[in-house]
């Protein structure tokens, strides 16, 4: 029987606020433990949450940025209700959190696969506080706790079970990710926590409609971990069901080292949170000149930036995708292509393609090579246009723009990334004090593949049987005699017509 | 000094007849004579108050004193304040000592006022005789052998035994009214939002509300003076413009004249107020009030409250719901009482709270956590909170007939001690007529207007509507002029 995973994704995005959801604390990371708890976040008798407003302008932003700008979808009116349980990292044995009424009810993500496009709808995304640490190492037979992330505010975000198989889960947390980040409501930073993911896996034939028995993973703090985790409870459950068991809904855990999953709680041990309205904070009224001056200070989403590559540019799907995937490589591929025009060549006069697959390929290998943010880019996008302007005009051939772009991207890492490398005088400074000009002209680029063609009788005997490797080498050859300097194209051109006599 | 108003006392301050220390002193030595026997304060630190009085005297002296200034008070010990141990009556906060100052501690001090101490009541605030109290139960002063009423007992009998010239209270149910009515005195619990919740420790937070507690009308009006404010600590507090309670006590009613100054004031009564349950003793008096303030000039309307009985149940459904949440912080894990011995987790958990908690308490967090349950959320929670809107409804509608409403605060005078502390629910009754303003968010207060069986106090309910505390405060100032149950004191103080 053919198998089909089914799952839904539940993300807890930290959002970038200088203050707690509930308290004036700070939430910078890394203090030392419990130096940014206050009465509140300990929960001493007689202190009271106070709603932050930067936490809920973050919330609209997002149901604005997953609703085409449209705040069909941003609740009014919503209601913080109080989740009650006890552990030690809960200081008031209850979490503040949207139950009933929550603040973004609705809204799409759109992945894009090398197959095509998807969209995965949002359930809904809820605000609520995050709770403390336990710290069971070191305490000698006791544990500690860290009150410091208790209170920090968290936009949960929960899609339905719209994805059918791990890649699709991670294209959706990947565009989640860097929608957050795009829309400055979430640092992204997934090593510190600031984005984590639960996922609600089940499995079925393919065709049945009725879903699974769900199993959820929690806290996944990796995308590949959400790719291996996905992965394995998928096989898991599939060959469970193989064997004659039954899946029985429960939470689990990933372990990475071993790359399993395993149940933590069933269903039978689930708490009864006794969720009621929080009488300590009055409904959070959104009004419509708030939602209005939000949505005036959106930046461009990347579902339309990629829609505008896509017409405008006449990019593919994919790469527009690809270039969209950071609001941050998006605006440095767009100041490259600005920087290849020649003066007052108009936009359209630009070759999009070109552009962007140097930002896809020679860019983004970089940047993923260094670990760095696009903002950091060793190149800037002005000296790169200047390079694909004189590569365009055919000033210099595509090797030369290649190493000048490598050397230009060594100073940067010398420098440690504090400075960029080269800049557009010094591109054509180089291509003049060194000689960089591509040869071009025909009689000499003619005698040069007469000469190649003389010394190399093994390779012309060899293209002429049939081998086209053969053709290959001699324009190499070609192109060594020139110093690298010559026209690919022409070189090209003539070789083949001489060979062709 | 101990019969003064708080204008004389002030007066006295401001003309140096008597400094703050020299009158802080004189209620200390009090304290320390009756407080053995009456259990009214659970913390007074000489020190301490001694230290604020001087600071207060350096004050009247440079003449920037505000009203109460020099003014030693009594607070409750629900509010946190710092320094202090402020253990809500319970062995669970019994080594809690504040980090940080309630919101209407913090106004106390920036008035000038002197804490006198913290007082006694109810464990957590629940109960109607401040029996439940892990420092023991409170005395009425008029009869040592009868309850003060609760939970702000220490508060009252502080008053009434001239233990303190002023005191704050909390009101939940009736925690300020009921106490005091058993014991003498005048005591309003504003409208929901008046008074900041920062730094009371919470019971049910959507129906507790600060309030004041003191001998006349008058007194009251001084310290919510003090208490009242916008604080943006507390979310359910109300962004009102200052209001001066005391300012206008003196004029007559809108549109009255000096020999009848209550003339157009309409006042609503309603039937089901005097029903069964309601003992003859406190319906006489509550009528001789009525009748004086006909005299006044003022009239009767006869009003419905209908949904007045489903009150209580609505409020043993909402108030243990907030609690058993409210009170789950109280874990031994950071700070109070945490069990000596434990095997794990959930043990220090159980032990700690079993131990910690007194029979009442541990009564209302098993009502709440049972009606938040998963199945019985809309049978109980849902509901009650549907009946709460009804009964602001029948209110509503009151109040497009009349200006206030007056009836008894309590069923019947102050009971023996130990008389009903195995029923739970003839207890709750003790608040069937001053919980349903709690429901609705209104300002209620108590006075004094009469004496019933064992020459016990009995206290007139005044409710009014939504922020109409300085009307109130007037209309009780009123009958507080024409009669003088409000100045007498119990026999042996």
């Amino acid at each position: 029987m053919e198998w089909e995973t089914v799952i839904g994704l539940e993300v807890h995005a930290q959002l970038s606020t200088a203050s707690k959801i509930f308290s004036g604390a700070s939430t910078q990371f890394g203090a030392p433990p419990n130096a940014q708890a206050c009465a509140v976040d300990i929960a001493l008798p007689g202190v009271l949450p106070v709603a932050n407003r930067g936490a809920v302008e973050r919330a609209i932003r997002f149901g604005l940025a997953v609703n085409g700008m449209s705040a069909h979808n941003i609740n009014r009116r919503s209601v913080f209700a109080r989740k009650n349980y006890f552990y030690p990292d809960l200081p008031k044995g209850y979490q503040i959190s949207q139950y009933e009424l929550p603040v973004v009810l609705g809204g799409t993500i759109n992945i894009v696969l090398r197959d095509g496009e998807k969209a995965v709808r949002l359930t809904r995304a809820h605000l609520e506080e995050d709770a403390g640490k336990s710290l069971h190492e070191d305490f000698h037979g006791m544990s500690g706790i860290d009150l410091n992330r208790a209170g920090t505010p968290l936009l949960e975000i929960v899609s339905e079970p719209d994805m059918r198989s791990a890649e699709e889960a991670v294209a959706y947390a990947r565009a989640l990710h860097s929608l957050v980040r795009w829309i400055d409501i979430c640092d992204g930073n997934m090593q510190e926590g600031s984005f984590r993911c639960d996922a609600n896996v089940s499995v079925r034939p393919k065709g049945a409609q009725a879903l699974g028995t769900r199993r959820e993973i929690k806290n996944l703090n990796s995308f590949r971990f959400l790719q291996q985790a996905i992965e394995f409870e998928a096989r898991w459950q599939i060959e469970t069901i193989q064997d004659g068991g039954t899946i029985v809904q429960a939470t689990v855990l990933f372990d990475p080292d071993t790359g399993e999953t395993r149940a933590m709680r069933t269903k039978e041990d689930a708490h009864d949170y006794r969720y009621f309205p929080d009488p300590d904070l009055p409904p959070l009224v959104v009004t419509e000149a708030t939602i209005a001056e939000i949505r005036a200070s959106m930046p461009e989403l990347p579902e339309q930036r990629r829609r505008r590559y896509m017409s405008e540019f006449g990019l593919s799907a994919y790469d527009a995708a690809l270039l969209t995937a950071d609001r941050e490589l998006g605006e440095h591929f767009e100041e490259v292509v600005r920087h290849s025009l020649k003066e007052g060549e108009p936009l359209a006069g630009a070759d999009f393609k070109l552009c962007a697959n140097w930002v896809i390929n020679e860019v983004s290998a970089k940047l993923n090579e260094e670990n760095l943010p696009a903002a950091k880019a060793g190149v800037g996008g002005d000296t790169l246009g200047h390079i694909l302007r004189r590569l365009r005009e055919g000033a210099i051939n595509a090797k030369t723009a290649k190493d000048l772009f490598s050397e230009f991207w060594s100073e940067a890492r010398e420098s440690a990334y504090a400075r960029r490398g080269g800049d557009p005088r010094r591109v054509d400074a180089l291509i003049e004090s060194r000689g960089l000009k591509q040869m071009s002209d025909e009689g000499a680029l003619e005698a040069i593949v007469d000469q190649v063609l003389g010394a190399n009788a093994k390779s012309v005997e060899e293209y002429r049987s049939g081998k086209q490797k053969a053709f290959n080498a001699l324009i190499g050859q070609a192109m060594k005699a020139t110093g690298g300097k010559g026209n690919p194209a022409r070189i090209s051109e003539i070789l083949r017509r001489k060979l062709a006599s | 000094m101990f019969n003064a108003s708080l204008k004389e006392i002030a007066a006295a301050l401001g003309a140096r007849k008597i400094s703050s220390v020299d009158l802080t002193e004189q209620f200390l030595d009090r304290i320390g004579r009756l407080n053995g026997d009456l259990n009214a304060f659970i913390t007074v630190d000489r020190a301490k108050s001694l230290a604020q009085a001087r600071e207060a005297d350096a004050r009247i002296a440079r003449g920037d004193a505000a009203p109460l200034t020099g003014i030693p008070i009594a607070h409750k010990d629900i509010f946190c304040a710092r320094g202090w141990l402020t253990s809500c009556g319970s062995k669970m906060l019994s080594n809690f000592v504040s980090p940080y100052d309630a919101h209407v501690i913090e106004q106390f001090n920036r008035a000038g006022a002197v804490i006198l101490g913290k007082t006694n009541m109810d464990e957590f605030a629940m109960g109607s005789s401040n029996e439940t109290s892990f420092y023991g139960p409170v005395k009425n002063p008029w009869d040592r052998a009868f309850v003060p009423g609760g939970s702000s007992g220490g508060s009252a009998c502080a008053i009434a035994a001239r233990l303190a010239p002023g005191a704050t209270g909390t009101d939940t149910g009736g925690s300020i009214r009921q106490p005091a009515a058993l014991s003498g005195i005048t005591g309003l619990k504003p409208t929901y939002g008046r008074v900041s919740r920062y730094g009371m420790v919470a019971f049910a937070s959507s129906l507790d509300q600060g309030g004041a507690m003191g001998k006349s009308a008058e007194d009251v009006a001084l310290l919510l003076n003090v208490m009242a404010g916008f604080d943006a600590r507390d979310s359910t507090s109300l962004e009102r413009s200052p209001e001066d309670f005391a300012g206008a006590l003196a004029q007559p009613w809108a549109g009255a004249a000096a020999e009848q100054p209550l003339a157009g004031l309409r006042i609503g009564v309603a039937r089901e107020h005097f029903g069964a349950g309601l003992a003859a003793d406190v319906a006489e008096a509550v009528r001789g009030a009525l009748a004086e303030f006909e005299r006044l000039g003022a009239s009767r309307v006869d009003i419905e409250l209908p949904r007045s009985e489903l009150s209580v149940p609505a409020y043993y459904v909402i108030a243990p719901a907030e609690a058993s949440s409210n009170l789950s912080r109280f874990d031994g894990v950071r700070y109070g009482y945490r069990a000596p011995e434990y095997r794990d987790l959930l043990d220090m958990y159980c032990k700690t709270r079993a131990q910690g908690f007194g029979a009442e308490v541990k009564r209302r967090i098993l009502i709440g956590t049972y009606v938040l349950s998963h199945g019985y959320y809309d049978a109980y929670y849902l509901k009650a909170q549907r009946i709460r809107r009804l009964i602001a409804e029948d209110f509503a509608r009151a109040f497009s007939r009349c200006d206030l409403i007056m009836g008894p605060t309590s069923p019947t005078v102050a009971f023996p001690l130990g008389s009903k502390v195995s029923d739970p629910v003839q207890m709750y009754l003790n608040d069937i007529y001053t919980i349903p303003p709690n429901l609705a968010g209104l300002p209620a207060m108590s006075l004094p207007c009469g004496f019933g069986a064992g020459n016990l106090p009995v206290g007139l309910h005044v409710v009014g509507d939504y922020f109409s505390e300085a009307r109130m405060l007037k209309v009780a100032h009123h009958f507080q002029r024409a009669t003088d149950w409000h100045l007498r004191a119990p026999k042996g103080i």
